[in-house]
């Protein structure tokens, strides 16, 4: 799960990382206060989204940039109407770009220096790693290609938590003054134990910076969640913003379903994750587009495969779908039976092959046959993909 | 023989009065599986009853292992009690823990991965089907069944296979079995970013295996489980290899149902890790439909019979 730069920069303060003083909006009228509780001066105005490249970022309107520089507050409450409720898109949105719901305004600090933090999982090592950086404010991708010792790593024992060594060790890398040192260390040390709190996947502060005075500070924070460990942290999911989902895959997740939306137009649905990734890629290899990812469990009962469908259809670009279910367990009687009933159920208009795998798997196809629905059946995930594949191209 | 269990280990069931656990207990027991004994606190003394199978159901794994002998445990308990449930197995000095479970927070299995280092418990998973020791039996009855793999689909005979994913191993396991072909044991790692046994760990004990002749490899896409264990085989294992990794199509910094299911960067996708397999001489499948054929292409190369 992802939260918002300003929900991020909250946790960060009650952990003790010092961050610039800040304050979000959410309504034209919400400007004044926000603006208010700031002093006056450059302020920050920034769009809050769940995507980066937010600076670079263009409005569907034209208006350039999705986080501002302003030498004073006015100027700051003029870029701050022009950016909510306006949709931003940046090289992670996609086309349709995303809503500014919120935007955060800031304290402009003067900065000395920026620098690169981030605390996350090695999985190699199976335990968490700090990265930091002497090359801020770049991507971080582009560093670790073009200067990989630039970039120090620390892995954490889990055991014994972070060390102090190991914090020495990163200030000095990062070449900081005593001054700056002591208050890094301190940063770091504050950071981690959010990290280990919050049940964090991952958060980044790129950049964090040093100011003239010797200040260290997280100037962004980027901040997301494992989501199997929401169920003991009801106050990170209390920060939860439904507007930034898709909201199929919201309503999917809702019936227990893993959806995620692509942009073909063959949907597909399938039991198991690296099933259903591995249908995506045969569509493809076959020729045609998968339009989503759609993992309906071990278990595929009558109901979860109705919703299924369902929130397949509320994709307007889908024009196919292929159902591959292997019923390892499950007796593919009954999973034929719940296709049979969802299909009736929805009125399904479109082209739908099937293959079925497994226990029972004669009565299964029996049972789609003597459905009298147009069902075709693929012996093979390669036979029910060319199938698929073909008859979407026949119906264009 | 088959890699960390035979046909004839004796299992404990933790969760064994779960409906998940229960009814998996019941689907091994039917496959001949020497289920021995179940493991829930506070119901030790009770019985595990299924058809003609009365299994006992002991307080903690401690007990059930000192009682029956077994050591090897199949754990179905729910994600916010499963590191626990691991870590239970570790005190008792089992041998192999396999952990079924999916959701389990990603620290709690840092903690416990940690925990178990230099210890003698091997753990399996978690959030993985299992593992299965086919049988001589019809349809590879009397096997060891440990986890929710369906047992009929196998056949007892002399290919490894290994993989991040349940579904694409039943689907592996099957193409192999309707060509003919058995298999010596079928290993779920499972599809966690932190999990206890590696691809390599697999792979390394079906070099070792006499009876294992060729080796199915399974992964997808996040971590670089698949390309350390291909640079592996590249330079220790001389058994044929077919590998298939899924999710060349999945966007980048998506989680595709397996929480460790994501692309990070550059070196975990789909084809960068296709890139690795081929260069180390891994005959990888072209469809998720062509892995038997492709480990058959692989032995013919190598001039090995896999049946």
């Amino acid at each position: 799960m992802n939260i918002h730069e300003y929900q991020a920069k909250a946790l960060f303060e009650k952990f003790g990382v010092p961050v610039p003083k800040g304050a979000p909006a959410k309504t034209p009228e919400d400007f004044i206060n926000a603006l208010a509780a700031l002093p006056e001066g450059p302020t920050m105005v920034k769009s809050q989204i769940h995507a980066g490249g937010r600076g670079k970022g263009v409005f569907t309107d034209g208006y350039k940039g999705g986080v501002k520089f302003c030498k004073t507050k006015a100027e700051a409450r003029e870029a701050a109407s022009r950016m909510l409720g306006n949709t931003l898109v940046t090289a992670q949105t996609g086309p349709a770009g995303r809503k500014v719901q919120t935007v955060y305004f800031t304290v402009a600090n003067d900065i000395k220096k920026e620098f690169y933090l981030a605390i996350l999982l090695d999985r190699a090592a199976s335990r968490p790693v700090i990265v930091a950086s002497t090359e801020g404010g770049v991507e971080i991708e582009k560093v670790a290609r073009e200067t990989p010792d630039k970039i120090f790593k620390v892995l954490i024992d889990p055991a014994y938590g972070l060390a102090d060594y190991q914090v020495r060790e990163l200030v000095t890398k990062l070449g900081l003054a005593p001054a700056e040192a002591k208050n890094a260390s301190k940063l770091i040390r504050c950071l981690y134990a959010m990290y280990w709190a919050t049940d964090a996947a991952m958060v980044e502060v790129n950049p964090l910076v040093t100011t003239p005075t010797g200040e260290v500070l997280a100037l962004d924070a980027k901040v997301s969640f494992d989501d199997n460990a929401l169920f003991r942290h009801p106050e990170i999911v209390a920060l939860r913003d439904l507007n930034e989902e898709d909201p199929k895959e919201t309503e999917a997740s809702k019936h227990g379903l893993s959806y995620i939306a692509l942009d073909g137009n063959i949907a597909c649905l399938v039991n198991g994750a690296g099933l259903a990734m591995s249908t995506m890629d045969i569509i493809k290899y076959y020729g045609g587009n998968p339009a989503n990812f759609l993992d309906v469990g071990g278990g595929a009962s009558t109901s979860q495969v109705v919703a299924a469908f369902k929130i397949i259809l509320g994709d307007p670009n889908v024009k196919g779908i292929l159902v591959n279910v292997f019923g390892g367990i499950m007796d593919c009687n009954v999973i034929a039976t719940g296709i049979v009933a969802a299909v009736r159920e929805v009125g399904l208009k479109l082209p739908l092959v099937v293959r079925l795998e497994g226990n029972n798997v004669e009565a299964g196809k029996a049972a789609l046959a003597a459905s009298g629905l147009a069902i075709v059946s693929g012996d093979s995930m390669a036979d029910a993909a060319q199938k698929i594949v073909a008859l979407v191209a026949k119906a264009a | 023989m088959a890699i960390l269990i035979t046909p004839e280990t004796k299992i404990l069931i933790q969760g064994i009065t779960g409906d998940f656990g229960g009814r998996h207990a019941g689907l091994s027991l039917d496959y001949g599986t020497k289920v021995v004994a179940g493991v829930t606190p506070g119901k030790g003394g009770q019985v595990f009853e299924h058809g003609a199978y009365r299994v006992p159901i002991f307080n903690s794994v401690a007990d059930a292992s000192r009682a029956t002998g077994a050591m090897v445990s199949a754990i179905f308990v729910p994600p916010p009690f499963a590191a626990d449930a691991v870590l239970e197995c570790v005190d008792a000095g089992l041998d192999l823990a396999v952990a079924i479970t999916e959701g389990i927070p990603i620290k709690d299995m840092v903690r416990v991965k940690r925990a178990m280092a230099g210890g003698k418990t091997r753990l399996l998973g978690p959030n993985c089907p299992g593992i299965v020791a086919p049988g001589a039996g019809e349809k590879s009855f009397g096997g060891c069944r440990i986890g929710i793999a369906p047992g009929y689909i196998h056949k007892k005979g002399r290919v490894g296979v290994v993989s991040r994913s349940g579904t694409l191993t039943y689907e592996a396991v099957y193409q192999l079995t309707v060509r003919g072909i058995g298999q010596s044991t079928s290993v779920g790692i499972g599809g966690d970013p932190v999990n206890g046994t590696t691809h390599l760990d697999v792979i390394r004990m079906f070099n070792d295996d006499p009876e294992t002749v060729g080796i199915i490899m399974i992964g997808e896409i996040g971590g670089n489980a698949e390309a350390e264990a291909a640079r592996w085989i590249k330079a220790n294992c001389r058994k044929p290899v077919a590998g298939f990794i899924a999710g060349a199509t999945a966007p980048a910094g998506r989680r595709m149902g397996h929480a460790g299911a994501i692309v990070g960067g550059a070196a975990d996708t789909a084809a960068a890790k296709i890139a690795i397999l081929k260069e180390c001489g891994i005959e990888v499948a072209v469809t998720p439909s062509d892995m038997a054929e492709a480990l058959i292409r692989a032995a013919k190369a190598k001039g090995v019979a896999l049946s």
